[in-house]
Protein backbone atom coordinates (compact mmCIF):
# COMPACT_ATOMS: atom_id res chain seq x y z
CA UNK A 1 0.00 0.00 0.00
CA UNK A 2 1.11 3.54 -0.73
CA UNK A 3 0.18 6.83 0.91
CA UNK A 4 -0.01 9.57 -1.69
CA UNK A 5 0.17 13.12 -0.44
CA UNK A 6 -0.51 15.88 -2.94
CA UNK A 7 -0.30 19.62 -2.38
CA UNK A 8 -2.45 21.34 -4.99
CA UNK A 9 -4.05 24.68 -5.80
CA UNK A 10 -7.36 24.99 -3.91
CA UNK A 11 -9.49 25.57 -7.00
CA UNK A 12 -8.22 22.28 -8.50
CA UNK A 13 -9.72 20.10 -5.74
CA UNK A 14 -12.94 19.20 -7.56
CA UNK A 15 -11.16 18.26 -10.81
CA UNK A 16 -8.65 16.09 -8.94
CA UNK A 17 -11.38 14.39 -6.95
CA UNK A 18 -13.39 13.54 -10.09
CA UNK A 19 -10.34 12.26 -11.96
CA UNK A 20 -9.34 10.04 -9.02
CA UNK A 21 -12.86 8.59 -8.72
CA UNK A 22 -12.63 7.59 -12.41
CA UNK A 23 -9.43 5.58 -11.84
CA UNK A 24 -10.98 3.77 -8.88
CA UNK A 25 -9.82 5.68 -5.81
CA UNK A 26 -12.49 5.12 -3.13
CA UNK A 27 -11.66 7.78 -0.61
CA UNK A 28 -9.39 10.64 0.31
CA UNK A 29 -8.80 13.26 2.97
CA UNK A 30 -8.49 16.93 2.03
CA UNK A 31 -7.09 19.57 4.36
CA UNK A 32 -6.80 23.33 3.95
CA UNK A 33 -3.09 24.06 4.16
CA UNK A 34 -0.69 26.97 3.80
CA UNK A 35 2.87 26.84 2.58
CA UNK A 36 5.55 28.08 0.25
CA UNK A 37 7.90 26.67 -2.35
CA UNK A 38 10.61 28.01 -4.58
CA UNK A 39 8.73 31.19 -5.50
CA UNK A 40 8.55 32.08 -1.75
CA UNK A 41 5.02 33.51 -1.79
CA UNK A 42 3.85 36.83 -3.18
CA UNK A 43 4.05 40.49 -2.19
CA UNK A 44 0.87 42.47 -1.52
CA UNK A 45 0.17 46.04 -0.35
CA UNK A 46 -2.21 46.75 2.55
CA UNK A 47 -2.89 50.38 3.49
CA UNK A 48 0.35 51.55 1.89
CA UNK A 49 2.65 48.95 3.47
CA UNK A 50 4.09 46.04 1.50
CA UNK A 51 3.90 42.60 2.98
CA UNK A 52 4.82 39.13 1.79
CA UNK A 53 2.09 36.54 1.82
CA UNK A 54 4.83 33.94 2.31
CA UNK A 55 2.34 31.23 3.18
CA UNK A 56 0.12 30.63 0.17
CA UNK A 57 -3.20 28.80 0.67
CA UNK A 58 -3.17 25.23 -0.71
CA UNK A 59 -5.15 22.01 -0.38
CA UNK A 60 -3.36 18.93 0.90
CA UNK A 61 -4.98 15.68 -0.18
CA UNK A 62 -4.08 12.27 1.18
CA UNK A 63 -5.14 8.90 -0.13
CA UNK A 64 -3.94 5.36 0.54
CA UNK A 65 -4.11 2.98 -2.45
CA UNK A 66 -2.78 -0.45 -3.47
CA UNK A 67 0.75 -0.68 -4.83
CA UNK A 68 -0.46 -1.36 -8.42
CA UNK A 69 -2.80 1.60 -8.46
CA UNK A 70 -0.29 4.10 -7.01
CA UNK A 71 1.53 5.11 -10.22
CA UNK A 72 -1.78 5.74 -11.98
CA UNK A 73 -3.02 7.86 -9.07
CA UNK A 74 0.11 9.98 -9.18
CA UNK A 75 -0.25 10.45 -12.95
CA UNK A 76 -3.92 11.33 -12.63
CA UNK A 77 -3.34 13.96 -9.92
CA UNK A 78 -0.46 15.43 -11.87
CA UNK A 79 -2.61 15.73 -14.99
CA UNK A 80 -5.68 17.14 -13.23
CA UNK A 81 -3.86 19.64 -11.02
CA UNK A 82 -1.57 21.03 -13.70
CA UNK A 83 -2.07 24.64 -14.76
CA UNK A 84 1.46 24.96 -16.19
CA UNK A 85 2.17 27.87 -13.86
CA UNK A 86 4.21 28.23 -10.69
CA UNK A 87 2.61 27.07 -7.47
CA UNK A 88 0.90 23.97 -8.95
CA UNK A 89 2.20 21.91 -6.01
CA UNK A 90 3.89 18.57 -5.43
CA UNK A 91 3.03 14.87 -5.00
CA UNK A 92 4.75 12.50 -2.56
CA UNK A 93 4.44 8.72 -2.35
CA UNK A 94 5.15 6.86 0.90
CA UNK A 95 5.00 3.21 1.93
CA UNK A 96 2.24 2.27 4.34
CA UNK A 97 2.72 -0.48 6.93
CA UNK A 98 -0.87 -1.28 7.89
CA UNK A 99 -4.48 -0.18 7.49
CA UNK A 100 -7.64 -0.94 9.47
CA UNK A 101 -11.29 -0.06 8.92
CA UNK A 102 -12.56 0.88 12.38
CA UNK A 103 -16.19 -0.23 11.94
CA UNK A 104 -15.56 -3.78 10.62
CA UNK A 105 -12.01 -4.51 11.70
CA UNK A 106 -10.99 -5.33 8.09
CA UNK A 107 -7.27 -4.84 7.56
CA UNK A 108 -4.80 -3.74 4.89
CA UNK A 109 -6.03 -3.66 1.24
CA UNK A 110 -9.55 -4.78 2.14
CA UNK A 111 -9.75 -1.77 4.42
CA UNK A 112 -9.00 0.76 1.66
CA UNK B 1 -41.53 80.77 -8.86
CA UNK B 2 -42.33 77.39 -10.37
CA UNK B 3 -40.06 75.58 -7.92
CA UNK B 4 -42.47 76.40 -5.09
CA UNK B 5 -45.48 74.87 -6.79
CA UNK B 6 -44.94 71.36 -5.48
CA UNK B 7 -44.47 72.32 -1.81
CA UNK B 8 -47.55 74.52 -2.12
CA UNK B 9 -49.56 71.51 -3.29
CA UNK B 10 -48.08 69.58 -0.38
CA UNK B 11 -49.33 72.19 2.06
CA UNK B 12 -52.72 72.08 0.45
CA UNK B 13 -52.77 68.32 1.00
CA UNK B 14 -51.81 68.86 4.65
CA UNK B 15 -54.83 71.11 4.99
CA UNK B 16 -57.13 68.14 4.44
CA UNK B 17 -55.50 65.91 7.03
CA UNK B 18 -54.91 68.60 9.64
CA UNK B 19 -58.00 70.80 10.02
CA UNK B 20 -56.44 72.94 12.79
CA UNK B 21 -54.05 74.46 10.26
CA UNK B 22 -56.42 74.43 7.33
CA UNK B 23 -56.77 78.19 7.19
CA UNK B 24 -53.06 78.94 7.16
CA UNK B 25 -52.28 76.12 4.74
CA UNK B 26 -54.91 77.34 2.34
CA UNK B 27 -53.37 80.79 2.44
CA UNK B 28 -49.93 79.32 1.84
CA UNK B 29 -51.25 77.47 -1.17
CA UNK B 30 -53.01 80.51 -2.55
CA UNK B 31 -49.83 82.50 -3.14
CA UNK B 32 -46.29 81.21 -3.77
CA UNK B 33 -44.75 81.63 -0.33
CA UNK B 34 -41.65 83.56 0.59
CA UNK B 35 -38.86 80.97 1.16
CA UNK B 36 -37.98 82.55 4.50
CA UNK B 37 -41.57 82.40 5.75
CA UNK B 38 -42.14 79.79 8.41
CA UNK B 39 -45.04 77.42 8.25
CA UNK B 40 -47.38 78.66 10.86
CA UNK B 41 -47.63 78.22 14.60
CA UNK B 42 -46.95 74.80 16.05
CA UNK B 43 -46.08 73.35 12.67
CA UNK B 44 -42.66 74.99 12.76
CA UNK B 45 -42.03 73.49 16.18
CA UNK B 46 -43.11 70.08 14.93
CA UNK B 47 -40.98 70.15 11.76
CA UNK B 48 -37.89 71.41 13.62
CA UNK B 49 -38.29 68.69 16.24
CA UNK B 50 -38.87 66.08 13.55
CA UNK B 51 -35.58 67.11 11.89
CA UNK B 52 -33.73 66.67 15.20
CA UNK B 53 -35.30 63.28 15.82
CA UNK B 54 -34.67 61.92 12.32
CA UNK B 55 -31.17 63.38 12.19
CA UNK B 56 -30.56 62.02 15.68
CA UNK B 57 -31.47 58.44 14.95
CA UNK B 58 -29.45 58.52 11.74
CA UNK B 59 -26.40 59.71 13.70
CA UNK B 60 -27.10 57.13 16.41
CA UNK B 61 -26.85 54.51 13.67
CA UNK B 62 -23.35 55.76 12.86
CA UNK B 63 -22.32 54.03 16.09
CA UNK B 64 -23.21 50.78 14.31
CA UNK B 65 -21.17 51.92 11.33
CA UNK B 66 -18.10 52.55 13.47
CA UNK B 67 -18.57 49.19 15.19
CA UNK B 68 -18.70 47.29 11.90
CA UNK B 69 -15.86 49.26 10.29
CA UNK B 70 -13.63 48.57 13.28
CA UNK B 71 -14.72 44.93 13.64
CA UNK B 72 -13.71 44.42 10.02
CA UNK B 73 -10.32 46.11 10.24
CA UNK B 74 -9.01 44.48 13.42
CA UNK B 75 -7.61 40.95 13.50
CA UNK B 76 -10.09 38.17 14.25
CA UNK B 77 -8.68 37.68 17.77
CA UNK B 78 -9.82 41.19 18.84
CA UNK B 79 -13.23 41.46 17.18
CA UNK B 80 -15.43 40.77 20.23
CA UNK B 81 -13.37 43.27 22.19
CA UNK B 82 -13.92 45.91 19.52
CA UNK B 83 -17.67 45.26 19.46
CA UNK B 84 -17.81 45.52 23.25
CA UNK B 85 -15.91 48.81 23.22
CA UNK B 86 -18.33 50.24 20.68
CA UNK B 87 -21.56 49.37 22.46
CA UNK B 88 -19.98 50.44 25.75
CA UNK B 89 -18.71 53.79 24.54
CA UNK B 90 -22.04 54.67 22.91
CA UNK B 91 -23.83 54.01 26.18
CA UNK B 92 -21.28 55.83 28.34
CA UNK B 93 -21.52 58.85 26.02
CA UNK B 94 -25.30 58.84 26.31
CA UNK B 95 -25.21 58.91 30.10
CA UNK B 96 -22.29 61.32 30.49
CA UNK B 97 -23.79 63.81 28.06
CA UNK B 98 -26.76 64.04 30.45
CA UNK B 99 -24.73 63.94 33.69
CA UNK B 100 -22.35 66.76 32.70
CA UNK B 101 -22.04 67.19 28.97
CA UNK B 102 -25.07 69.16 27.86
CA UNK B 103 -24.83 71.81 30.57
CA UNK B 104 -21.11 72.25 29.96
CA UNK B 105 -21.71 72.58 26.20
CA UNK B 106 -24.62 75.02 26.43
CA UNK B 107 -24.13 76.69 29.82
CA UNK B 108 -21.24 78.85 28.72
CA UNK B 109 -21.72 82.61 28.69
CA UNK B 110 -21.60 84.43 25.35
CA UNK B 111 -17.97 84.58 24.23
CA UNK B 112 -16.85 82.49 27.21
CA UNK B 113 -14.45 79.55 27.53
CA UNK B 114 -15.99 77.53 30.37
CA UNK B 115 -19.54 76.80 31.53
CA UNK B 116 -20.58 77.78 35.02
CA UNK B 117 -23.21 75.01 35.11
CA UNK B 118 -21.82 71.61 36.06
CA UNK B 119 -24.49 69.01 36.64
CA UNK B 120 -27.22 66.94 35.01
CA UNK B 121 -29.46 68.46 32.39
CA UNK B 122 -33.07 69.05 33.50
CA UNK B 123 -34.93 67.12 30.81
CA UNK B 124 -38.40 68.32 29.74
CA UNK B 125 -41.49 66.99 31.51
CA UNK B 126 -44.40 65.04 30.02
CA UNK B 127 -46.31 67.10 27.47
CA UNK B 128 -44.07 70.09 28.17
CA UNK B 129 -43.12 72.21 25.18
CA UNK B 130 -40.98 75.31 25.29
CA UNK B 131 -42.29 76.90 22.10
CA UNK B 132 -39.86 79.80 22.56
CA UNK B 133 -36.95 77.62 21.38
CA UNK B 134 -38.79 76.46 18.28
CA UNK B 135 -38.14 72.77 18.97
CA UNK B 136 -38.47 70.18 21.73
CA UNK B 137 -35.52 70.51 24.10
CA UNK B 138 -35.40 66.73 24.49
CA UNK B 139 -35.02 66.34 20.71
CA UNK B 140 -32.16 68.83 20.83
CA UNK B 141 -30.51 66.98 23.72
CA UNK B 142 -30.84 63.68 21.85
CA UNK B 143 -29.40 65.16 18.65
CA UNK B 144 -26.41 66.69 20.49
CA UNK B 145 -25.83 63.49 22.49
CA UNK B 146 -25.32 61.30 19.40
CA UNK B 147 -22.66 63.74 18.15
CA UNK B 148 -20.88 63.31 21.46
CA UNK B 149 -20.96 59.53 20.98
CA UNK B 150 -19.48 59.92 17.49
CA UNK B 151 -16.44 61.65 18.99
CA UNK B 152 -15.81 58.70 21.28
CA UNK B 153 -16.25 56.19 18.43
CA UNK B 154 -13.36 57.82 16.57
CA UNK B 155 -10.94 57.04 19.40
CA UNK B 156 -11.75 53.35 19.69
CA UNK B 157 -10.70 52.57 16.13
CA UNK B 158 -7.25 54.13 16.38
CA UNK B 159 -6.27 52.51 19.68
CA UNK B 160 -7.79 49.12 18.81
CA UNK B 161 -6.11 45.81 19.66
CA UNK B 162 -3.81 47.05 22.46
CA UNK B 163 -5.75 48.95 25.11
CA UNK B 164 -7.47 47.27 28.03
CA UNK B 165 -11.23 47.71 28.33
CA UNK B 166 -11.42 49.64 31.64
CA UNK B 167 -8.85 52.36 30.89
CA UNK B 168 -10.61 52.84 27.55
CA UNK B 169 -14.01 53.22 29.22
CA UNK B 170 -12.62 55.62 31.85
CA UNK B 171 -11.11 57.72 29.06
CA UNK B 172 -14.51 57.69 27.33
CA UNK B 173 -16.18 59.00 30.51
CA UNK B 174 -13.86 62.03 30.61
CA UNK B 175 -13.96 62.62 26.84
CA UNK B 176 -17.75 62.54 26.54
CA UNK B 177 -18.54 64.17 29.91
CA UNK B 178 -15.98 66.99 29.91
CA UNK B 179 -13.48 67.33 27.01
CA UNK B 180 -15.90 67.20 24.07
CA UNK B 181 -18.56 69.37 25.78
CA UNK B 182 -16.00 72.10 26.56
CA UNK B 183 -14.90 72.17 22.91
CA UNK B 184 -18.53 72.36 21.77
CA UNK B 185 -19.27 75.21 24.20
CA UNK B 186 -16.74 77.44 22.46
CA UNK B 187 -18.65 77.33 19.17
CA UNK B 188 -22.14 75.78 19.26
CA UNK B 189 -22.60 76.99 22.85
CA UNK B 190 -21.98 80.56 21.63
CA UNK B 191 -18.64 80.75 23.44
CA UNK B 192 -15.29 82.31 22.55
CA UNK B 193 -14.70 80.82 19.06
CA UNK B 194 -18.21 81.74 17.97
CA UNK B 195 -17.57 85.33 19.05
CA UNK B 196 -14.44 85.38 16.82
CA UNK B 197 -16.44 84.39 13.74
CA UNK B 198 -15.27 80.77 13.65
CA UNK B 199 -17.64 78.54 11.68
CA UNK B 200 -18.07 74.76 11.89
CA UNK B 201 -21.47 73.80 10.49
CA UNK B 202 -21.73 70.18 11.60
CA UNK B 203 -18.45 69.55 13.36
CA UNK B 204 -15.38 68.89 11.18
CA UNK B 205 -13.37 70.38 14.02
CA UNK B 206 -15.68 70.13 17.02
CA UNK B 207 -16.55 66.46 16.55
CA UNK B 208 -14.09 64.87 14.13
CA UNK B 209 -10.87 66.69 14.94
CA UNK B 210 -11.62 66.51 18.67
CA UNK B 211 -12.01 62.73 18.36
CA UNK B 212 -8.94 62.63 16.13
CA UNK B 213 -6.79 64.57 18.62
CA UNK B 214 -7.93 62.27 21.45
CA UNK B 215 -7.08 59.28 19.24
CA UNK B 216 -3.65 60.67 18.35
CA UNK B 217 -2.83 61.29 22.03
CA UNK B 218 -3.90 57.71 22.77
CA UNK B 219 -1.87 56.21 19.93
CA UNK B 220 1.27 58.06 21.06
CA UNK B 221 0.93 57.27 24.76
CA UNK B 222 -0.33 53.69 24.46
CA UNK B 223 2.17 52.87 21.71
CA UNK B 224 1.91 50.62 18.68
CA UNK B 225 0.61 47.06 18.66
CA UNK B 226 3.25 44.48 19.53
CA UNK B 227 5.35 43.61 16.51
CA UNK B 228 3.77 46.28 14.34
CA UNK B 229 7.04 48.08 13.57
CA UNK B 230 10.30 46.16 13.14
CA UNK B 231 13.54 47.57 14.55
CA UNK B 232 14.73 48.21 10.97
CA UNK B 233 11.74 50.49 10.35
CA UNK B 234 9.83 47.76 8.55
CA UNK B 235 6.04 47.94 8.83
CA UNK B 236 4.52 44.58 9.66
CA UNK B 237 1.09 44.37 8.11
CA UNK B 238 -1.83 43.04 10.15
CA UNK B 239 -4.59 42.74 7.55
CA UNK B 240 -8.18 43.33 8.64
CA UNK B 241 -10.26 40.26 9.38
CA UNK B 242 -13.45 41.03 7.49
CA UNK B 243 -13.67 43.40 4.51
CA UNK B 244 -17.44 42.94 4.00
CA UNK B 245 -18.08 44.18 7.57
CA UNK B 246 -15.75 47.15 7.06
CA UNK B 247 -17.61 47.99 3.84
CA UNK B 248 -21.02 47.70 5.50
CA UNK B 249 -19.77 49.91 8.33
CA UNK B 250 -18.66 52.57 5.86
CA UNK B 251 -22.01 52.55 4.06
CA UNK B 252 -23.81 52.84 7.43
CA UNK B 253 -21.63 55.83 8.35
CA UNK B 254 -22.31 57.40 4.94
CA UNK B 255 -26.08 56.99 5.50
CA UNK B 256 -25.82 58.39 9.02
CA UNK B 257 -23.99 61.42 7.70
CA UNK B 258 -27.15 62.72 6.02
CA UNK B 259 -28.50 63.13 9.56
CA UNK B 260 -25.19 64.48 10.82
CA UNK B 261 -24.91 67.25 8.20
CA UNK B 262 -28.52 67.57 7.04
CA UNK B 263 -30.07 67.96 10.47
CA UNK B 264 -27.30 70.39 11.50
CA UNK B 265 -29.35 72.93 9.55
CA UNK B 266 -31.22 72.82 12.93
CA UNK B 267 -34.49 73.99 11.38
CA UNK B 268 -37.04 72.67 8.92
CA UNK B 269 -39.90 75.09 9.53
CA UNK B 270 -39.43 77.19 6.41
CA UNK B 271 -39.25 76.37 2.72
CA UNK B 272 -35.78 77.91 2.68
CA UNK B 273 -34.59 75.63 5.48
CA UNK B 274 -35.95 72.42 4.01
CA UNK B 275 -34.40 73.31 0.63
CA UNK B 276 -31.07 73.91 2.34
CA UNK B 277 -31.27 70.53 4.08
CA UNK B 278 -31.76 68.98 0.64
CA UNK B 279 -28.76 70.81 -0.80
CA UNK B 280 -26.70 69.59 2.17
CA UNK B 281 -27.70 66.00 1.34
CA UNK B 282 -26.42 66.47 -2.22
CA UNK B 283 -23.12 68.09 -1.19
CA UNK B 284 -22.54 65.48 1.50
CA UNK B 285 -22.97 62.68 -1.03
CA UNK B 286 -20.78 64.43 -3.64
CA UNK B 287 -17.91 64.91 -1.21
CA UNK B 288 -17.97 61.25 -0.14
CA UNK B 289 -18.12 60.06 -3.74
CA UNK B 290 -15.14 62.24 -4.67
CA UNK B 291 -13.19 60.95 -1.67
CA UNK B 292 -13.71 57.36 -2.84
CA UNK B 293 -12.80 58.05 -6.47
CA UNK B 294 -9.61 59.91 -5.51
CA UNK B 295 -8.59 57.10 -3.12
CA UNK B 296 -9.22 54.50 -5.85
CA UNK B 297 -7.16 56.40 -8.42
CA UNK B 298 -4.48 57.27 -5.85
CA UNK B 299 -3.90 53.70 -4.67
CA UNK B 300 -3.97 52.41 -8.27
CA UNK B 301 -1.19 54.84 -9.22
CA UNK B 302 0.91 54.38 -6.08
CA UNK B 303 0.56 50.64 -5.47
CA UNK B 304 -0.61 49.20 -8.85
CA UNK B 305 -3.61 47.67 -7.08
CA UNK B 306 -6.63 49.37 -5.54
CA UNK B 307 -6.80 49.05 -1.76
CA UNK B 308 -10.44 48.61 -0.75
CA UNK B 309 -9.79 49.75 2.84
CA UNK B 310 -8.35 53.01 1.51
CA UNK B 311 -11.41 53.48 -0.71
CA UNK B 312 -13.58 53.06 2.41
CA UNK B 313 -11.43 55.60 4.29
CA UNK B 314 -11.72 57.88 1.25
CA UNK B 315 -15.51 57.99 1.62
CA UNK B 316 -15.23 58.92 5.28
CA UNK B 317 -12.51 61.54 4.65
CA UNK B 318 -14.70 63.13 1.97
CA UNK B 319 -17.60 63.21 4.45
CA UNK B 320 -15.51 64.73 7.24
CA UNK B 321 -14.10 67.35 4.83
CA UNK B 322 -17.54 68.64 3.80
CA UNK B 323 -18.91 68.62 7.35
CA UNK B 324 -17.55 72.06 8.30
CA UNK B 325 -19.59 73.66 5.50
CA UNK B 326 -21.96 71.36 3.62
CA UNK B 327 -24.38 74.10 2.53
CA UNK B 328 -22.55 76.86 0.62
CA UNK B 329 -20.36 74.81 -1.81
CA UNK B 330 -21.51 74.29 -5.39
CA UNK B 331 -21.34 70.71 -6.70
CA UNK B 332 -17.82 71.16 -8.20
CA UNK B 333 -16.66 72.74 -4.94
CA UNK B 334 -18.09 69.86 -2.89
CA UNK B 335 -16.33 67.39 -5.19
CA UNK B 336 -13.07 69.30 -4.76
CA UNK B 337 -13.36 69.50 -0.96
CA UNK B 338 -14.20 65.79 -0.63
CA UNK B 339 -11.62 64.75 -3.23
CA UNK B 340 -8.81 66.42 -1.30
CA UNK B 341 -10.05 64.47 1.75
CA UNK B 342 -9.52 61.26 -0.24
CA UNK B 343 -6.03 62.40 -1.22
CA UNK B 344 -5.21 63.12 2.44
CA UNK B 345 -6.04 59.50 3.29
CA UNK B 346 -3.89 58.04 0.51
CA UNK B 347 -0.88 60.13 1.54
CA UNK B 348 -1.28 60.24 5.33
CA UNK B 349 -1.90 56.54 6.08
CA UNK B 350 1.63 55.43 5.03
CA UNK B 351 3.09 58.64 6.51
CA UNK B 352 1.74 57.76 9.97
CA UNK B 353 3.34 54.32 9.64
CA UNK B 354 6.68 56.00 8.86
CA UNK B 355 6.27 57.96 12.09
CA UNK B 356 5.40 54.68 13.87
CA UNK B 357 2.00 55.99 14.91
CA UNK B 358 -0.19 52.89 14.83
CA UNK B 359 -3.71 53.86 13.71
CA UNK B 360 -5.57 50.60 13.10
CA UNK B 361 -8.51 51.99 11.09
CA UNK B 362 -7.05 55.24 9.71
CA UNK B 363 -9.08 57.49 12.03
CA UNK B 364 -6.31 60.09 12.34
CA UNK B 365 -6.12 60.86 8.59
CA UNK B 366 -9.90 60.56 8.19
CA UNK B 367 -11.14 62.51 11.21
CA UNK B 368 -8.27 64.70 12.36
CA UNK B 369 -6.50 65.69 9.13
CA UNK B 370 -9.57 65.80 6.86
CA UNK B 371 -11.37 67.64 9.69
CA UNK B 372 -8.68 70.33 9.73
CA UNK B 373 -8.77 70.57 5.92
CA UNK B 374 -12.56 70.88 5.86
CA UNK B 375 -12.51 73.61 8.51
CA UNK B 376 -9.77 75.68 6.85
CA UNK B 377 -11.43 75.54 3.39
CA UNK B 378 -14.76 76.97 4.64
CA UNK B 379 -13.89 80.58 3.60
CA UNK B 380 -13.57 79.40 -0.04
CA UNK B 381 -17.33 78.92 -0.30
CA UNK B 382 -18.60 80.98 2.63
CA UNK B 383 -17.03 84.39 2.30
CA UNK B 384 -18.51 85.63 5.57
CA UNK B 385 -16.10 83.39 7.47
CA UNK B 386 -12.64 84.85 8.17
CA UNK B 387 -9.75 82.44 7.52
CA UNK B 388 -7.94 83.57 10.68
CA UNK B 389 -10.94 82.58 12.79
CA UNK B 390 -10.86 79.10 11.21
CA UNK B 391 -7.14 78.78 11.91
CA UNK B 392 -7.61 79.97 15.50
CA UNK B 393 -10.43 77.48 16.03
CA UNK B 394 -8.39 74.57 14.66
CA UNK B 395 -5.42 75.53 16.84
CA UNK B 396 -7.42 76.15 20.02
CA UNK B 397 -9.30 72.85 19.71
CA UNK B 398 -6.04 71.08 18.87
CA UNK B 399 -4.17 72.38 21.90
CA UNK B 400 -7.02 71.69 24.30
CA UNK B 401 -8.31 68.36 22.95
CA UNK B 402 -4.82 66.91 22.48
CA UNK B 403 -3.52 68.30 25.77
CA UNK B 404 -6.47 67.23 27.90
CA UNK B 405 -6.58 63.78 26.26
CA UNK B 406 -2.85 63.31 26.77
CA UNK B 407 -3.19 64.13 30.48
CA UNK B 408 -5.98 61.56 30.89
CA UNK B 409 -4.13 58.85 28.93
CA UNK B 410 -0.93 59.53 30.93
CA UNK B 411 -2.80 59.41 34.23
CA UNK B 412 -4.30 56.05 33.23
CA UNK B 413 -0.95 54.74 31.99
CA UNK B 414 0.79 55.44 35.28
CA UNK B 415 -2.04 54.28 37.57
CA UNK B 416 -4.06 51.30 36.37
CA UNK B 417 -2.04 50.83 33.16
CA UNK B 418 -3.44 50.96 29.64
CA UNK B 419 -1.97 47.87 27.98
CA UNK B 420 -2.59 44.19 28.50
CA UNK B 421 0.57 42.17 29.24
CA UNK B 422 2.41 40.86 26.19
CA UNK B 423 1.07 37.35 26.38
CA UNK B 424 -2.51 38.59 26.59
CA UNK B 425 -2.00 40.94 23.67
CA UNK B 426 -0.51 38.15 21.53
CA UNK B 427 -3.28 35.70 22.30
CA UNK B 428 -5.92 38.35 21.58
CA UNK B 429 -8.23 40.28 23.83
CA UNK B 430 -11.36 38.39 22.80
CA UNK B 431 -9.89 35.59 24.87
CA UNK B 432 -8.23 37.52 27.71
CA UNK B 433 -10.54 40.50 28.32
CA UNK B 434 -13.95 39.51 26.95
CA UNK B 435 -13.97 35.73 27.23
CA UNK B 436 -16.06 35.47 24.06
CA UNK B 437 -14.32 34.88 20.78
CA UNK B 438 -15.95 36.51 17.77
CA UNK B 439 -15.07 33.58 15.53
CA UNK B 440 -14.68 30.55 17.86
CA UNK B 441 -14.77 28.05 15.02
CA UNK B 442 -11.51 29.23 13.50
CA UNK B 443 -7.98 28.91 14.79
CA UNK B 444 -6.48 32.13 16.19
CA UNK B 445 -3.64 33.62 14.21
Amino acid sequence: MKLIIAIIKPFKLDEVREALSEVGVQGMTATEAKGFGRQKGQTEVYRGAEYATNMVPKIRIETVVSDDLAPRVVETIAAAANTESIGDGKIFTLDVGAALRIRTGETDETAL
Amino acid sequence: MNKFTIPAIGFAALAFVEPAFAQEAAEAAAEAPDPAAAVSGGTTYIFNTLLFLMGGFLVMWMAAGFAMLEAGLVRSKNVSMQCLKNIGLYSIAGIMFWVLGYNIAYGVGEGGWLSSTWGPYAMQGVGEADTGTGYSVASDWFFQMVFCATTASIVSGTVAERVKIWPFFIFTVVLTGVIYPIVVSWEWGAGALDAMGFSDFAGSTLVHSTGGWAALAGALIIGARLGRYGSDGKVNVFPGSNIPLATLGTFILWLGWFGFNGASQLAMGTIGDVSDVSKIFVNTNMAAAAGVVVAIIGTQILYKKIDVTMALNGALAGLVSITAEPLTPSVPEALFIGGVGGLIVVLAVPLLDKLKIDDVVGAIPVHLLAGIWGTLIVPLTNTEVPFMAQLTGVAAVGVFAFGASAIVWMALKYTIGVRPDEEHEMSGMDHTEVGVEAYPEFART
